[in-house]
């Protein structure tokens, strides 16, 4: 009886459009008209390329992030790995003491590296320690935290060398062709994060992870290195994130990187990736960071909402987002 | 006699797949009321309409001869009619008797009255026939107490119908005896009890009449009287019995393939040993919990286990599934939907998920090769879907058993353990997935079958090694196959004399 039912039915491509994928690019569209409609200096292509630039830190942290949550994990150390990276690295360069080309080039390295041992140890403390990653990355944001404030003594670490600073100057300042280096930077990591993601069989076993971890484990993933190396990837993404920030401020304080881990898991939810893993969408991801910056800026530009409540923004922007994709699941 | 609950011309759909069509049933006040049929063929479903967790598409309900409808599974129950669940539904971490009163806890002055509540438990649990302390925890009760206190739970609201689902199935035939005796004293009391199965024996013992359900209709309506478990089974299947199953291929060798010595899974299984040959299906019979699917767990590395594994006389051990597979065994577990495959993927990444090494470019993933691997599997197995990037999720159980067999067979084993193999699965997948198994074998791989279906084991099997209570109890060679067997090496107690214990009482 099933049978003919099924077999009745012609193979037929009927076009469905995943709303899912799709709403965070409505979700841009509608803020780009709104912002033109109220502020019309909002679409030149200065103040455009200004936001752009600046969601950078957040779109390359939180093209990690969809790693993670697309393998089921979750990681909260972002923000405070963002400063001990920063810290350390500048810290580096300072006892280095050079001002070429190679004292960067080592202090870029040192970043990187530091970065993927900070994931490398989230990772393995959940695998191995089969520890809940909210409670194993809440840890270590404590710990991470809590370094910088030691190494910087409670005050600032500064970058000393002045021909170093002019050195590293354009990495957040300069353009390539008109487009300035951060946004060629996160463009650069989202599309690799994508390849990874979509192309290769780990990317695959990332999602199989999420999926169900039980269905991985019994079709012969590696789950155990699938999930350290979730991590890892999310370390080094801060790390690189790191790499445009320092020159842009030149210095790390206490402060570096606050809250910058709820931007991040905003970011990656808005832009469609299910928070209970399974589903990963690097690009929702990236213009889910570039929404967070643009309603920042709205909200500078205009004078309905105080510039001081954007983080309740944000905070509200991801309440709306689970409920929109909670509506959006039911309706399948 | 007036019928208290009665369903006429009830159909039931999911989406375009009707799964129930035209069945009627009438239910008398202190009947025992058998409804059978093969796994498929609508019997739960025809129980969760009559107790209000799903509504008809067509027909009606009558509940003392006046048309109703239930809002749901509470408005049945708070009008008298209650579900013995199939599954175990108890909170592991709670006592009896605060799992007895989970959701309707007795108060007083506006705290729980623990008192109160394992008195009344106490008293429920005898009316019963058991005594259960109620203050011991759920998870350290045997698998026939847990029932019993699901019972229990019950029966608790005042009841005019009860249903049963399948109450047997993890049940010995003396702790089944037991259940008898309590479904008779409830018949006593004029109670109207359902009682699904497909034990024929036990159908036998306690029903007073029979509903045959198959491919989710209604086939006959019969006393019991006269009514004897062959001719059920013949109504059931509809059609000659020895024919779902395929000829035995010839072709179990005399060469060991596998041979296991002192396997122990701390917890569920001690000391088993045995040998698998080339090209031999070997089954694995039991009751549910002997430790049959924790043994093959353990085996192919998906749970700590220790002793002396050998393939093809070398020794190996598996630290997790990747490592077995890499050796050519695989393990298709029972619990498709949990463990099996990713219900919110489509099919080609569900397809190729155990064996994406086979279709790598470098480190990147060969589209093209999945989806020509998926066209294959389609064509090879039978797998009918209506779209291609349909969900793992949205097939029937059959197609994702299906589905599931040629995911792992990419991996091109040796040696395939396939647990339950054909639950959930309607009858006409059925024969073909018996007809896949037999050609395993003439392909000179080996298997090993674990079923709870002792049919499917005596008709499929060469061999089959039966569990008890985490051991391997014996063995059944393919002269000697049959139920009875079977049953006196899983339970230690003859089906033939358990059944005239039963008779005994009627």
């Amino acid at each position: 009886m099933t049978e003919t039912v099924l077999r009745t039915t012609p193979e037929k491509r009927r076009f469905t459009v995943d709303m899912r994928a799709l709403s965070p690019f409505i979700a841009l569209i509608v803020l780009v008209i709104a912002g033109a409609l109220i502020n019309p200096d909002f679409l030149t292509a200065s103040n455009i390329l200004n936001v752009v630039t600046r969601s950078a830190f957040i779109a390359i942290i939180a093209v990690g992030a969809t790693f993670v949550i697309a393998g089921g994990g979750l990681d909260l150390s972002v923000g405070s790995m963002a400063a001990l990276v920063a810290g350390v690295m500048i810290l580096t360069l300072n006892n280095l003491g050079g001002g070429d080309m190679g004292t960067l080039a080592i202090g870029m390295a040192a970043a990187i590296a530091l970065g993927a041992a900070c994931g490398l140890a989230n990772g393995l403390i959940v695998t191995f320690g089969r520890i809940e990653p909210f409670i194993v990355t809440l840890g270590t944001m404590g710990i991470f935290r809590s370094l910088v404030i030691w190494l910087a003594a409670g005050g600032t670490i500064t970058m000393r060398s002045s021909e170093l600073r002019e050195l590293y100057r354009p990495v957040y300042f300069g353009d390539i062709a008109g487009i300035p280096v951060p946004i060629i930077a996160f463009l650069v990591v989202a599309a690799i994060g994508a390849l990874i993601l979509y192309k290769t069989s780990f990317g695959r076993h990332v999602i199989a992870l999420g999926s169900n971890e039980d269905v991985a484990r019994y079709s012969g993933v590696p789950i155990w290195r699938v999930r350290t190396l979730t991590y890892v990837i999310q370390g080094i993404c801060v790390g690189i994130a790191i790499l445009v920030y320092v020159p842009r401020l030149g210095s790390a304080t206490p402060t570096t990187g606050l809250l910058w881990e709820l931007q991040a898991i905003t970011a990656v939810v808005i832009g469609g990736t299910a928070l209970r893993g399974g589903i990963g969408r690097v690009w929702g991801t990236v213009v889910g960071a570039i929404i967070l910056e643009l309603v920042a800026n709205i909200m500078v530009l205009s004078n309905f909402v105080s510039e001081f409540l954007v983080g309740a923004v944000q905070g509200a922007i991801i309440i709306i987002a689970m409920l929109v994709q909670r509506s959006l699941q039911r309706g399948r | 006699m007036a019928s208290v609950l009665r369903a006429d011309n009830i159909s039931k759909s999911f989406g375009p797949i009707e799964v129930l069509s035209g069945i009627s049933l009438d239910l008398r006040p202190g009947e025992v009321h058998a409804v059978i049929g093969e796994n498929g063929a609508g019997k739960s479903t025809l129980m969760r309409i009559l107790s209000g967790h799903l509504p008809p598409t067509k027909g009606s309900l009558f509940l003392n001869d006046q048309p109703t409808t239930f809002s749901g599974p509470v408005d049945a129950e708070n009008r008298g009619i209650v579900l013995v669940h199939q599954e175990i539904l108890l909170a592991e971490d709670l006592t009896v008797a605060q799992n007895l009163f989970l959701g309707r806890e007795l108060r007083r002055f506006g705290f729980v009255d623990d008192r109160a509540m394992r008195e009344q438990t106490r008293a429920a649990l005898a009316e019963l026939g058991s005594s259960i302390d109620p203050d011991r925890e759920v998870r350290r009760l045997s698998i026939a107490d847990r029932q019993l206190v699901q019972i229990a739970r019950a029966l608790l609201v005042p009841h005019k119908v009860v249903a049963f689902d399948e109450p047997t199935a993890v049940l010995t035939p003396i702790e089944a005896e037991s259940l008898f005796q309590i479904i008779r004293r409830l018949r006593a009391q004029g109670v109207a009890i359902l009682y699904i199965s497909h034990r024929l024996n036990e159908v036998k013992a306690v029903a007073d009449r029979v509903t045959v359900l198959r491919d989710g209709r209604l086939v006959t309506v019969r006393d019991i009287e006269g009514l004897e478990p062959l001719e059920m089974a013949r109504l059931m299947v509809g059609r000659d019995m020895s024919k779902l199953y395929p000829d035995k291929p010839l072709t179990a060798s005399d060469q060991d393939i596998l041979s296991v010595r002192n396997l122990v899974v701390p917890g569920y299984v001690e000391d088993a040993s045995f040998t698998l040959r080339r090209g031999e299906i070997l089954g694995f019979g039991g009751l549910i919990g002997a430790g049959r699917t924790e043994l093959f767990e353990g085996l192919v590395g998906l749970r700590p286990s220790h002793g002396s594994i050998a393939i093809d006389g070398r020794n190996v051990h598996f630290r997790d599934a990747r490592e077995a597979m890499a050796a050519g065994v695989v393990y298709l577990s029972e619990d498709r939907k949990g463990k099996g495959l990713l219900l919110q993927q489509d099919l080609r990444v569900n397809l190729t998920l155990a064996a994406l090494d086979k279709f790598g470019r470098g480190s990147f993933i060969d589209v093209p090769a999945e989806e020509r691997a998926l066209d294959a599997a389609v064509r090879d197995f039978d797998i009918r879907a209506r779209r291609r990037d349909l969900l793992a999720g949205q097939l029937s159980g059959g197609n994702q058993q299906k589905l599931l067999l040629a995911k792992m067979m990419l991996v091109e084993p040796r040696i395939v353990i396939i647990d339950e193999p054909t639950r959930g699965v309607d009858i006409g997948t059925k024969e073909q997935i018996y007809r896949f198994i037999a050609s395993l074998a003439e392909q000179g791989r080996s298997v090993i079958v674990i079923s709870s279906e002792m049919q499917e084991l005596i008709g499929l099997c060469h061999r089959v090694l039966v569990m008890r209570n985490g051991r391997i109890a014996g063995e059944v060679a393919q002269a000697e196959l049959s139920e009875d067997a079977i049953v006196y090496l899983a339970t230690g107690v003859h089906e033939e004399r358990a059944a005239d214990i039963a008779a005994g009482h009627a």
